[in-house]
């Protein structure tokens, strides 16, 4: 053999021009058909990343301080599962209500048009980082529509249909429920807003409708928190949400 | 009617069909949720002995779910064929393995039968089959379709090129797309995942697809994973709507399928829309269909049926409709379902086998998510399998990160790497479209000398 050759494509590969347009892994070269050794450590690193993202919790006290600003009153709930590992094992726990968490509610049963609940999923990170700054956007836009918003509700362990539960105690027309979405690899924080409208338990995923994708370099808070005050808006002049419902915004402007 | 068998000195009794099919499933995470799996190793051994002995004809007079209560049941049974079960109508389900693995059962034998076969049957032999015995006979079946090429020669094997992005920008779509076309992805569809379910984003993606396609005279064809009732919508409204598929996740009961908002009705007037567009060039197989073990118990509409025999069971909605494409997305759906590697893998070999055996185009998503005990070296393991099973395609996505529905799945890496490792090539139409474009040499392999030129050629279409 007279020389080695340099497997791994430069950094200037012919395909890396596109990268500017995603943030998916293209451009990334091939030693042979095969992905090169500082890609797949890096995809190694932000697996343990999501990973690490899987098993994090709420940081109730930073976020109850910081949802001062929205002068609602703030209610910590639990679903039915104990730990994260019987969270991961048992989805049918985390829909559930805990019981003294459900006694907790009626105390606050009103005749509200929205109930904003706020749960974990499966990323506390996402919720941790980026539900205040969501909030903020979303907030003021019902205001200003003249929504009665009921107290936010916290629900740790849990899953999107324990908002069914929650917003029928609370007795609201409309649930948003901001949960952490399952973790990818370039995206450990990314929130998910489910919303039903007259939401009670037994509802399945047909009666919802869903934003994913909430994050600063995903969907951002402004145009996520008109999304959702449009499909709300929709919600309520057409009385269903779900598969009923269809995303048209925009449409007139193609 | 119930079943029994007796181990040493201890009698095990199983009430009813279904119960017997659930208790003999090899172990996965969904059965013990829904309360349904075996008590001890003894017991779904004794279940999988009693169950091989069970006459093949009992599947058709012993419905797991009433005739009455699920139109899905109504179709297995309605669209039986009892010629083509006549060859096999003799024999119990332990019969029915080995005479699958018979040397003398061939690929034409295996399509002779295909209509005589209900899911519950091909369910029932799967639970007594190691994972050799799935990929097998597996091997042995071809199923072939096509609208603008042919999918699933033996020696052949496609991807799915799956450019998702987070807010369905056409550009960062392109980006992926144009990135796939040259790694030699995306014969057996491009197919997008779109962010929101919205008639105008669809219709968007769909244009831009299409005008690709036709600058460049590209064999393929496209589909945004869209809501059946969307795409039907858009089909309906606008008649020269770029619609070449038209997809729709599937489950094995009625109510799967309502928590779906979707029903046979719904399916077929779907099927005819789509048909009646006649974009396809060389074939009219429009459907593209996605399931997945778990969706049934997810939507707890499960019945009492083991996760693997509901699964199956969709695969009699999907062979109605004739589709270009089936996929299991099998490891998609979480580890309350499949919890690791060993419960993925596993049952994407019986997925991948059950539909091979109905007929149907089977590719697999391969794939985990981040809470699942996974991870690329059990993907590797099921993608190695897969291929020598026979796969016809599975997903091709940059650097296996799918970046908009967070989950990881195939490379266009991999999907290379089998083809190197295993001899197979893409769909024929497909290779020569990469040939004459000098994307892949005279050999199939991929050229690296002109990448530039390729990229400049692709790239100003729409990325100024």
């Amino acid at each position: 053999m007279d020389k080695v050759i340099k497997a791994v494509p430069d950094a200037d590969g012919p395909l890396n021009p596109l990268r500017e347009f995603t943030a998916a892994r293209i451009g990334i070269g091939r030693p042979g058909i095969s992905i090169p050794t500082k890609q797949s450590l890096a995809f190694k690193l932000a697996h343990a990343h999501a990973r690490d993202a899987v098993y994090s919790r709420l940081d109730i006290d930073a976020l109850s301080n910081d949802m001062m600003q929205f002068n609602l009153p703030v209610i910590v709930l639990h679903s039915k599962a104990g730990n994260r590992a019987e969270y991961l094992q048992r989805p049918d726990l985390g829909r559930k209500l805990k019981k003294s968490s459900a006694n907790q509610l009626k105390e606050y049963a009103g005749d509200y048009d929205v109930s904003i609940i706020i749960a974990d999923g499966l990323s506390a990170s996402a919720i941790n980082e980026n539900v205040i700054g969501l909030l903020h956007a979303l907030i003021p836009l019902f205001m200003a529509a003249r929504l009665k918003l009921a107290p936010i509700c916290f629900v740790e362990q849990g899953r999107v249909a324990v908002s069914d539960k929650v917003a029928h105690l609370l007795n609201a027309k409309l649930s948003i429920i901001l949960i952490g979405e399952r973790p990818g690899l370039s995206s450990a924080d990314s929130i998910g807003a489910y919303l039903t409208y007259d939401p009670k338990p037994g509802l399945t995923d047909e009666s919802r409708n869903c934003i994913s994708n909430i994050r600063p370099q995903g969907l951002p808070f402004k145009p996520a928190a008109e999304k959702i005050f449009y499909l709300v808006q929709e919600a309520f002049r057409m009385k269903l949400s779900g598969v009923g419902l269809k995303d048209n915004q925009g449409l007139i402007s193609h | 009617m119930s079943y029994d068998t007796t181990i040493g000195a201890r009698v095990y009794r199983f009430n009813d069909l279904k119960t017997l099919l659930a208790k003999a499933s090899p172990f996965r995470t969904g059965d013990a949720l829904a309360g349904l799996c075996a008590e001890s190793y003894e017991e779904r051994v004794a279940a999988q002995i009693t169950l091989a002995d069970v006459p093949l004809k009992v599947f058709l007079s012993e419905l797991i779910i009433p005739y009455e209560d699920d139109e899905i049941t109504r179709l297995i049974i309605d669209s039986h064929n009892e010629i083509a079960f006549s060859l096999i109508s003799h024999l119990t389900v332990g019969e029915l393995r080995d005479w699958l693995l018979m040397d003398e059962t061939t690929t034409s034998t295996l399509k002779s039968i295909e209509a005589g076969l209900t899911p519950e049957m091909v369910a029932a032999v799967s639970k007594i089959m190691r994972n050799q015995d799935l990929i097998a006979v597996a091997k042995k079946c071809e199923v072939v379709t096509r609208f603008r090429n042919t999918i699933g020669l033996k020696g052949h094997f496609s991807t799915r090129l799956q450019p998702n992005h987070p807010t369905d920008d056409p550009k960062g779509v392109a980006a992926s797309i144009i990135e796939g076309l040259l790694y030699g992805s995306g014969d057996a569809c491009i197919g997008i995942n779109p962010a929101t379910d919205s008639p105008s984003h669809v219709m968007s993606l769909l244009r831009m697809i299409d005008q690709l396609r036709q600058q460049f005279d590209i064999p393929m064809q496209s589909c945004v994973l869209s809501h059946i009732t969307t795409t039907l919508e858009l089909i309906n409204k606008n008649k020269d709507a770029p619609v070449d598929l038209c997809f729709q996740s599937i489950g094995g009961t009625e109510l799967t399928n309502t928590s779906f908002g979707i029903n046979l009705n719904l399916i077929e007037e779907a099927y005819q829309a789509t048909l009646s567009l006649n974009r396809g060039t060389i074939g009219d197989n429009v459907m593209y269909f996605e399931t997945g073990q778990g969706s049934a118990l997810s939507a707890n509409a499960h019945h009492g049926v083991d996760q693997q025999t509901c699964e199956a069971r969709a695969y009699a909605i999907a062979r109605k409709f004739k589709p270009l494409l089936v996929n299991s997305v099998v490891g998609f759906i979480g580890p309350e379902y499949l919890y690791d590697g060993k419960q993925i893998i596993r049952a994407a070999l019986e997925d991948h086998f059950c539909a091979k055996l109905l007929g149907l185009p089977m590719g697999v998503d391969v794939c985990y998510t981040n809470h699942a005990e996974a991870d690329q070296d059990d993907m590797d393991n099921l993608l190695t399998l897969l291929g020598v099973a026979g796969c016809n395609f599975i997903m091709g996505i940059p650097g296996s990160d799918d970046i908009m529905l967070n989950y990881q799945s195939t490379s266009f890496h991999d999907a290379l790497y089998l083809r190197k490792v295993l001899g197979l090539k893409a769909a024929p139409e497909f290779e020569a479209w990469l040939t004459k474009q000098g994307i892949v040499d005279i050999k199939g392999q991929l050229t690296s000398t002109n990448q530039v030129d390729l990229y400049n050629h692709f790239g100003s279409l729409w990325i100024k």
